[in-house]
């Protein structure tokens, strides 16, 4: 069997504990988390989770199981096994952009359709968005030019609707 | 009404009638209040772990909830080791912890600990609660999450001024937690398969699990194995689910379990599960575990299904409710019992086969009383009211425990109390205290070893004090048994820290704490003993010497299959 990325959708209990629940379940079972986002949802007593993480179809099986008995985990849905789904992770990169590469670096910004955020004399600060692939190929592609700082905030994922009712 | 009061008032809601605990700062509060309410009785223990014990034990007999009320810091952590034990064998306790003033949380103020934290892993849920107004809602719910379901333990975390503070009662009459929807009844196409399965295989055996007793499961095991003239076997949290003395009774299974029950196991063509989640204690070695069977698993828990082996059929849902689906089936289709019993005849002939050629065996010759000899006479003693339901055992964990489950045969269910799936030594005396506390005139016995009994020994002054004529027979054999036998089987009889050097003298014990101490060396005094003990209407300690290097066996060692059983 093998190991495959799944992005699972979790609707929790806005209450105290509940990610802390959630969290220790995967290190209390060796499981990982490769990224994991919550903001509260459009009801506030409940909180959105978008959760990455790594394994067979068993582990998987098991996360999700072991996730719905929860007292405090309203759904589970893997959105990797639920068809088309829309995903996307925003990153903040602050890079080097001295006379010489200034140039180049907006031209990439172009490219890529990120915005400039913050200038310095020395740096640009630039906000990318999309899914992870392309958060990727922008990162490859500046770090020759010379990245001082990444902050990335982790996946959220929804299901696309079908088109054809 | 004050926060103290509220927490006061809802149990008596919930019908508590006895609390086991220990006083501190941070539940003075309640404790005032429970001065002022005899309706609930309050044991008071000498060590939190104690009370938590008996709380488990208390509702592992009865079937009720148990509750435990404990102070902040050391009083909460003290009860850790008790929640992990109600935890893994899925008995609903609530434990009740005081903790600092909310402001104070955070601040190491004294006797504070995040025990909402700590007991995360090991507990169904948690609460921390925050303002007085919560309690009733909160400590509804806390009951309702802890008995429904699969059940289990909830602590609640109660910070002083939460107890102080004033507010309105308001009782929630009707539960519903959207996030908690415990599955009860099966899906019918799947106990259908299950049915279609049965009839179609050769060699079935049922499997008994503590989720049997747990859902009061027993009468319906018992219909189906005898209408369809199954074999049935038990993991140690099962004995009592189905009757030991039945003749379809393959006892126990698993690492210590018969020859019999293992080889039926492994040769057979149908796995019928009920409330089993095949610990690695019951199965050996997975991928060796019963390699021609389908297997049909009943569980409420929908994560114990498919999490150690393999399963064919899934059933999520409630034992007893899943077996009379079942069943209905059975009757509606009327398939002729003598159909049945030509279906297994020769499956039957095999097991009678392999039940004479290796019976659970033990020889009594010579000066040494032999421990199963000691659980033998006992059941002789004692086979009416085990057979009525009038005695219940207690075992601690090791030897004394797997010799008691082998020996002794539990027709009754909610009759063995054991540690199952912690293997928690110290657990069986306060475990017996609570049963005692539930049912006052039942006949309580806790098998005991030299080791595990001192690991709660203090107990013995909270048994004098509520009066409990619990009976704690010994069986010493001056080593922490188990751990010498696996060093004498697997690594060259290196007993390293296994020799107690200092035992104290029971007999001598028992009488300090005002209790009748007894005692035998030979064989021969051993019925006496018991006799005496049994007949005496005051806690008793019997310190039995028994066979100092007597092994459990059939063994099954960790991590090999069930049929490489060592059997001497």
């Amino acid at each position: 069997m093998s190991e495959r990325k799944h992005t699972l959708s979790v609707l929790v209990e806005n209450t105290p504990g509940a990610l802390a629940r959630i969290a220790g379940l995967f290190s209390g079972r060796g499981f990982n988390i490769d990224s994991l986002c919550v903001a509260e949802t459009l009801d506030p007593t409940l909180s959105h989770l978008t959760l990455v993480t790594t394994g067979d179809d068993l582990i998987i099986e098991q996360i999700i199981k072991q996730l719905r008995r929860l007292v405090d985990v309203y759904k589970v849905v893997d959105v990797t096994e639920e068809g088309e789904f829309v995903e996307r992770e925003m990153a903040l990169i602050k890079v080097r952009a001295e006379k010489e590469t200034r140039a180049e670096v907006l031209r990439m910004c172009d490219i890529f359709r990120c915005k400039v955020v913050d200038v310095s004399p020395r740096t640009y600060t630039i906000e990318v968005t999309g899914p992870q692939s392309k958060l990727q190929a922008v990162i490859e592609l500046l770090k020759p030019i010379g990245i001082k700082e990444i902050v990335r905030t982790g996946v959220i994922a929804m299901r696309r609707e079908k088109k054809n009712p | 009404m004050t926060g103290a009061q509220m927490i006061v008032e809802a149990l008596k809601r919930e019908g508590v009638e006895v609390i086991f605990g220990y006083p501190g700062g941070a539940v003075i509060d309640i404790y005032d209040e429970l001065y002022r309410t005899p309706e609930i009785k309050h044991v008071l223990v000498r060590h939190e772990q104690g009370a938590a014990h008996a709380a488990d034990g208390y509702a592992r007999s009865t079937g009720k909830v148990g509750v435990c009320l404990v102070t902040s810091g050391p009083g909460a952590t003290n009860t850790v080791t008790g929640i992990a034990t109600a935890y893994m064998d899925s008995i609903p306790v609530v434990i009740l912890t005081g903790q600092v003033p909310t402001k104070l949380i955070g601040n190491d103020a004294f006797q504070e600990v995040d025990i909402t934290g700590i007991t995360r892993p090991c507990t169904k849920h948690n609460f921390l609660v925050k303002r007085t107004e919560d309690l009733p809602r909160i400590l509804r719910a806390a009951f309702h999450i802890a008995r429904t379901g699969r059940p289990g333990p909830v602590l609640v975390d109660l910070p002083k001024d939460v107890q102080q503070g004033k507010a309105e009662f308001y009782w929630p009459e009707e539960i519903r937690l959207r996030s908690y929807q415990p599955v009860y009844d099966p899906h019918p196409r799947q106990v259908e398969k299950a049915y279609r399965l049965l009839e179609s295989c050769t060699r079935p055996v049922v499997l008994v699990g503590g989720g049997v007793i747990s859902s009061g499961a027993h009468e319906e095991v018992r219909e189906l194995a005898e209408r369809l003239h199954l074999p049935v076997t038990m993991t140690l949290m099962g004995l009592g689910g189905f009757p030991g003395s039945h003749p379809q009774s393959l006892g126990m299974l698993g690492m210590h379990g018969t020859y019999y029950a293992n080889m039926a196991v492994a040769n057979s063509d149908l796995i019928l599960a009920v409330g089993a989640r095949f610990d690695d204690r019951v199965t050996g070695k997975v991928d060796a575990f019963a390699p021609m069977a389908k297997i049909i698993h009943i569980d409420i828990d929908p994560t114990s299904i498919q999490k150690n082996v393999r399963v064919d059929v899934p059933i999520v849902g409630d034992c007893k409710r899943s077996l009379e689906k079942l069943l209905e089936i059975v009757k509606e289709v009327a398939r002729p019992e003598k159909i049945w019993r030509e279906q297994f005849k020769e499956w039957w002939e095999q097991i009678e086969i392999w039940k004479k050629r290796y019976p659970l065996s033990y020889k009594q010759e010579g000066e040494y009383i032999k421990p199963q000899f000691v659980i033998e006479k006992l059941y002789e003693l004692t086979r009416d009211k085990a057979q009525s339901g009038e005695i219940i055992i207690s075992t601690e964990v090791g030897q004394n425990q797997m010799w008691t489950a082998q020996f002794y045969k539990f027709d009754r269910p909610r009759t063995l109390i054991t540690s199952g799936g912690l293997g928690t030594m110290g657990f069986g005396f306060p475990a017996a205290i609570g049963a005692q506390m539930g049912h006052p005139g039942k006949l309580v016995v806790d098998i005991a070893g030299d080791g595990s009994i001192q690991m709660n020994i203090q107990e013995m002054a909270t048994a004098m004090e509520q009066g409990l004529p619990v009976k704690v027979i010994i069986l010493n054999n001056g080593y922490l048994g188990m751990v010498r036998q696996w060093q004498e089987l697997f690594y060259e009889r290196r007993y390293s820290a296994v020799k107690f050097q200092v035992i104290p003298d029971f007999v001598k014990l028992a009488e300090a704490y005002g209790a009748l101490g007894l005692r035998a060396t030979r064989p021969e005094e051993v019925e006496p003993v018991l006799k005496q003990a049994l007949e005496s209407d005051r806690l008793t300690l019997v310190d039995i010497h028994i066979a100092p290097e007597e092994g459990v066996f059939p063994m099954v060692p960790a991590g090999r299959a069930t049929t490489e059983m060592i059997l001497v």
